[in-house]
């Protein structure tokens, strides 16, 4: 079996406008990705609709999950399946706490009855190395967070849930420095030969503290460059408008 | 209602089987011939007669409400109801052996004995007209606590009743009041000794059997000074093609430091004309809450109230209402304060599914003399589909500048954003929609003991299979 994460020439469009134009990309399992580009690129939009976001119509394209095409399952189904997204802007659930939340998902994510002992050494591994505040998780799910706070959540769930393969939508956005180091060991705790990530991100910061294996770079809708862990600091440099000149965007 | 309707709403309304059940007496049609056979059954003393007579001639003066849900179709019907529907049996037994089997049968199919074993201090038991079963803690019994159907109130302690019913909500307090005056049969007589802690709740089922019948409950409960108690009622009834009405009155006296609970879980069936009048009166340094949890009824309008009549009075009036399709539910709260430093607070969150409209209707009223009023509502809708409808009528009228006043509403719709968040998570979509109206409700239902609230729960999972997507 194939174990990578693999999308073919995928087109998407919101409301008739096209935003992905013929998307490939392979993420192989063990490996971490970055995916860069400038505002407007289409990333974002990889990440929702890699991850079932209805608003998205898919017109083209496979999006293959260890050989399956899975364009056709629900988001819950492809969640259960081992993919997960970190949400750019995680939503806020009020009354509902993040502890009985995550219960739920990580049922859902084994397919079985989860002890609460069992749930709660996960949970607890997970808030140590996040050195996050056990109180956090009898807390409404992202109510009232800061922007640091939501996404510190978002790795918390992302250990739980122990997806094979994640997406993260800038995670590093609103983070300062500390919070940034604690978010990127999280993921790094993550890192391993069962489990591959795709980190969207703007900024070079972010793969100091996440090194990628692969830099890919997107330009309107489809990804024109890929290259190694240089590249990212090479698009620091020059930014991004020699890309553009380059692929005639 | 269509047999396609009907047959949709029967497979998600568990509580919507019929008993065969022939009534010993069945009484037809608005008048005041019917009022007085059912005083005549009842056995009832001159005064109470004559209470019923004029209540049906206030009934008649009144007009009907020109604000509120539509209730025109219930216009046309009120002299095809059957108003009084005797159940074949000795009133309200004291054991469950006592009660006719096909009737004991309804209630264990609804997990009241059980409950009653297990959570309760009392039961009441109300088949249509009258209540079947009434029964308490022995040692609750030892310390002077009454729990009795209405009659058995009138009957037992009449001097007690005559001193407190109806001094709440008098028949000329609205339409429906007055109707229920006039034709009240069942319900409790509760009396709490001064002093008395009944810590578990007391509960009062109600349950229809009858097609094309009114239940007009009546209760009123006591709390002597420094008593405690928690009243919890229920209630459910078939489906049938036919409109059905459902008026309750419940008094309650809350007497100096005395503190007191009143909770409904209202799941009738959406054939139901639900329009019940529940007031508190609460004295000096005394608290009352209503819980008020509307589900199920075709039109419900219920507006619990708690008058803060002495110093230092406190209210919390907590209501949830989910409307679903073909359903008005037009609820929410009224607190009155009459006297210096007494609070008080209204939160109600209602859901509308569907072409459901759930509307909240408030009233906070600062009398002259209550210096240092405090109060605050919150009122939240969320609405589940694009077609759902919310209204939102806050009356206040504040007579004294001392009093504090918050207010806040707001309206959300049940975002897809939200739900895809939680369905990336491995969530299904009905079972994300369900939690997010669980969470929406939480401030509310996490007052709820828990049977109900997972009862609550386990209904809000059902009202939301399918909603979305």
């Amino acid at each position: 079996m194939a174990n990578k994460l693999e999308i073919r020439d995928l087109w998407a469009e919101i409301d008739g406008s096209p935003i992905l134009k013929g998307v490939d990309l392979v993420v192989p399992q063990g490996e971490v990705h970055a995916l860069m580009g400038p505002n407007g690129a289409g990333k974002s939009t990889l990440g929702r609709v890699i991850a079932g976001d209805p608003s998205y119509q898919v017109t083209e394209g496979e999006v293959l999950l260890d050989g399956e095409n899975i364009l056709q399952l629900k988001p819950d189904e492809r969640a259960r399946k081992g993919l997960f997204l970190a949400f750019q802007y995680p939503l806020e659930v009020p009354g509902v706490t993040i502890a009985n939340f995550l219960r739920l998902a990580l049922q859902q994510r084994f397919g079985r009855e989860v002890p609460l002992s069992e749930f709660y050494n996960k949970l607890q591994k997970a808030i140590e190395v996040l050195e996050w505040d056990e109180s956090y998780v009898t807390r409404y799910l992202n109510e009232g967070f800061s922007g640091g706070e939501k996404k510190r959540n978002e790795v918390l769930q992302l250990m739980v849930l122990e997806p094979k393969y994640a997406i993260l939508d800038e995670t590093d956005s609103g983070l300062d420095i500390d919070a940034l180091k604690v978010v990127s060991k999280g993921v790094n705790a993550m890192r391993g030969p069962e489990f591959a990530a795709l980190v969207i991100t703007h900024y070079q910061r972010l793969l100091n503290y996440i090194v990628p294996d692969v830099v890919h770079v997107m330009v309107d809708g489809r990804v024109v460059k890929t290259g190694g862990k240089d590249l990212a600091l090479e698009l620091e440099e020059r930014g991004y408008d020699w890309l553009k000149a380059e692929v005639g965007a | 209602m269509s047999d396609a309707e009907l047959k949709h709403i029967s497979e998600d309304y568990r509580w919507g089987f019929a008993d065969d059940v022939e009534p010993d007496v069945k009484l037809k049609g608005l008048n005041a011939e019917v009022v007085r056979a059912i005083s005549r059954l009842k056995g009832e003393p001159q005064w109470l007669l004559d209470f019923r007579l004029k209540s049906l001639e206030i009934y008649f003066e009144k007009p009907w409400p020109t604000w509120g849900p539509d209730l025109s179709e219930l216009r046309r019907q009120m002299d095809d109801f059957y108003y009084y529907v005797k159940p074949p049996t000795q009133q309200d037994a004291r054991s469950w052996d006592d009660v006719p089997e096909e009737i004991r049968r309804t209630y264990e199919k609804l997990g009241i004995p059980e409950a009653e074993q297990k959570v309760l201090a009392g039961v009441g038991a109300q088949y249509d007209s009258e209540m079947v079963y009434h029964s308490i803690k022995e040692e609750l019994g030892k310390q002077g606590v009454i729990f009795k159907s209405i009659e058995d109130g009138v009957k037992e302690h009449e001097e007690l009743f005559r001193r407190y019913f109806s001094k709440v909500v008098p028949p000329t307090d609205n339409k429906f009041a007055a109707l229920n005056s006039a034709l009240f049969s069942g319900g409790s007589f509760v009396y709490v000794p001064p002093g008395v802690e009944v810590e578990v709740p007391l509960q009062a089922y109600f349950r229809v059997n009858t097609e094309g019948f009114g239940q007009f409950e009546r209760t009123l409960i006591i709390l002597d000074k420094g008593a405690k108690a928690h009243y919890i009622e229920g209630c459910t009834a078939p489906i049938y093609t036919s409109e059905a009405l459902h008026t309750g009155v419940i008094e309650i006296i809350v007497m100096d430091g005395a503190e007191s609970r009143y909770t409904t879980i209202q799941n009738w069936p959406v054939n139901m004309y639900n329009l019940v009048t529940q007031r508190a009166l609460v004295h000096e340094n005394a608290y009352h809450m209503w819980l008020d949890g509307n589900l199920g009824s075709k039109v419900t309008m219920k507006y619990p109230s708690s008058v803060l009549k002495g110093r230092g009075a406190k209210s919390e009036i907590l209501s949830i209402a989910f409307a679903g399709d073909g359903q008005h539910l037009d609820t929410g709260g009224k607190l009155i304060f009459m006297n210096p430093d007494a609070s008080g607070s209204i939160i109600s969150k209602s859901i509308s599914k569907g072409e459901g409209r759930s509307s909240y209707r408030g009233l906070v009223k600062v009398a002259p003399a209550a210096e240092r009023a405090k109060v605050n509502v919150e009122c939240d809708a969320l609405l589940v589909n694009e077609n759902s409808k919310t209204d939102t009528y806050p009356y206040m009228e504040i007579a004294n500048e001392t009093a504090s006043v918050g207010h806040e509403a707001t309206v959300s719709r049940l975002a897809d954003d939200q739900i895809f968040y939680l369905t990336t998570r491995g969530i299904p979509e009905d079972e994300a929609a369900a939690l997010i109206v669980r969470g929406f409700i939480e401030p509310v239902a996490k007052e709820l003991p828990l049977e109900f609230a997972v009862e609550l729960n386990r209904l809000i999972e059902l009202e939301m299979e399918g909603s979305v997507g």
